[in-house]
């Protein structure tokens, strides 16, 4: 319920998952790596819908844009697409278990690596393989420990 | 919009500088233990090679001068003048598909867009995007990038594309009977006026003739390290013409008349 402390985790849990999505890795492994900030967002979304909003989402999108040198407002846009559907969504996603959750959550991101296979290809990105597709997977089995981890990081500042 | 970005690069650049903290610990840790036999050891070759670079230069010295006197004669006169910078990498990886790294030097230093980049062994990539406090770096062997060479042997002048991996250029535009061999040295051509002139790219390390084709496969590698580098030289070119007489000469002939 508390307002302050529930910016202090939002912000705190996004920005860890902002490292983890330019980690240096080695070749093999940063291919699996996931988009960690659609994750995180996703989850605050389903959580605490009233306070992560369709703006909140596109400009948490324009810092990731500018983090990882993208073309500017692509991930904004891609954000503001995913938390909309999930905004959508929301109330009957609650009361799924974690594996139909995870389901759900494949499609998003899904639906972001599309939007980015999209614009990349329309800027003329050479370069993209199958590999580009991988982070889709690892982000929706990463989406139960997410989902655990976060959930105890909201219960013990009681948000929600 | 760019200003938007610079603006928000700034309030992002603590998370890439966090990022980074670990391996720069590491290395840090990697250079204060070291024992003192290692650190003689690279003492000495550093001076003996300092001492064989610095008789190099005396002659480049010598060299610069005739050759300027000479393309004086030519007519087609160019000052190769090169200011530096010394930038860190850090460590932080934007996204897999692209060869790109973010260096510590930003247009606070004045690094701009298009500036080449270069390490002790060749060309490195140049800057697509600077930002205050850092800037971003493509590497020669990104996919989308492709630069202007010619070999060293014998002027051939073709283009290099990256390939996606650290350790290969393809030359995809030499015919089945160019005159290249594996072990030839690439350098920058200095056509596109992106890249300074006469630098090491890639030295030729597999020739392909396909008999069906039109072109040969041709796959080189970068001279730069480009896996290992730390630290790199952010170059500002300036080709600013020079007068076909030295100045001396012509108050010289001035004075004559």
């Amino acid at each position: 319920m508390n307002k302050d402390q529930y910016s202090k985790r939002y912000f705190l849990t996004l920005l860890i998952a902002m490292s983890l999505n330019i980690l240096p890795l080695s070749n093999l492994v940063k291919s699996l790596n996931p988009d960690w900030v659609l994750l995180v967002l996703i989850y605050w979304t389903l959580a605490v819908p009233e306070r992560v909003g369709v703006f909140n989402a596109w400009f948490l999108g324009l810092f990731v844009d500018v983090l990882t040198g993208r073309l500017f407002g692509m991930h904004g846009l891609i954000y503001a697409l995913v938390n909309y559907t999930c905004l959508k969504f929301h109330r009957r996603l609650r009361h799924y278990p974690v594996v139909q959750q995870a389901l759900f959550v494949f499609f998003c991101l899904l639906l972001s690596q599309v939007m980015v296979f999209w614009i990349e290809n329309i800027q003329g990105t050479a370069g993209l393989t199958w590999l580009f597709w991988v982070p889709v997977f690892t982000g929706t089995l990463c989406w139960p420990f997410i989902y655990a981890g976060l959930r105890w990081i909201r219960i013990l500042g009681h948000i929600g | 919009m760019d200003n938007t970005r610079s603006v928000l690069s700034v309030l992002i650049y603590p998370v890439q500088r966090l990022v980074s903290i670990p391996v720069e610990l590491i290395e840090q840790v990697n250079d204060t233990v070291v024992s003192y036999t290692a650190l003689k050891k690279e003492n000495i070759t550093l001076k003996e090679r300092q001492l064989i670079n610095s008789i190099k230069l005396l002659k480049l010295e010598s060299l610069e001068n005739e050759n300027i006197r000479l393309r004086g004669l030519l007519e087609n006169s160019f000052k190769l003048d090169e200011q530096v910078l010394v930038a860190e990498l850090l460590s932080v990886n934007l996204v897999p598909y692209e060869h790109v790294m973010v260096v510590n030097k930003g247009s606070r230093f004045g690094v701009h867009e298009k500036q080449s980049v270069l390490d002790a062994n060749g060309i490195v990539g140049q800057v697509i995007r600077s930002l205050p406090l850092s800037s971003e770096v493509m590497l020669i062997t990104d996919p989308n990038h492709a630069i202007p060479v010619q070999i060293n042997r014998n002027g051939l002048r073709t283009i290099a594309i990256g390939s996606g991996q650290l350790d290969r250029l393809n030359l995809p535009f030499l015919p089945n009977n160019a005159d290249i061999q594996p072990g030839d040295l690439l350098v920058s051509s200095g056509l596109g006026g992106a890249f300074p002139q006469g630098y090491p790219v890639a030295v030729v390390d597999k020739v392909t003739p396909q008999p069906n084709k039109p072109f040969a496969n041709i796959y080189a590698t970068p001279k730069a390290k480009l896996d290992r580098i730390r630290e790199i030289l952010v170059v500002w070119s300036d080709s600013t013409p020079i007068p076909l007489l030295s100045p001396e000469v012509e108050t010289e002939t001035a004075a004559n008349e």
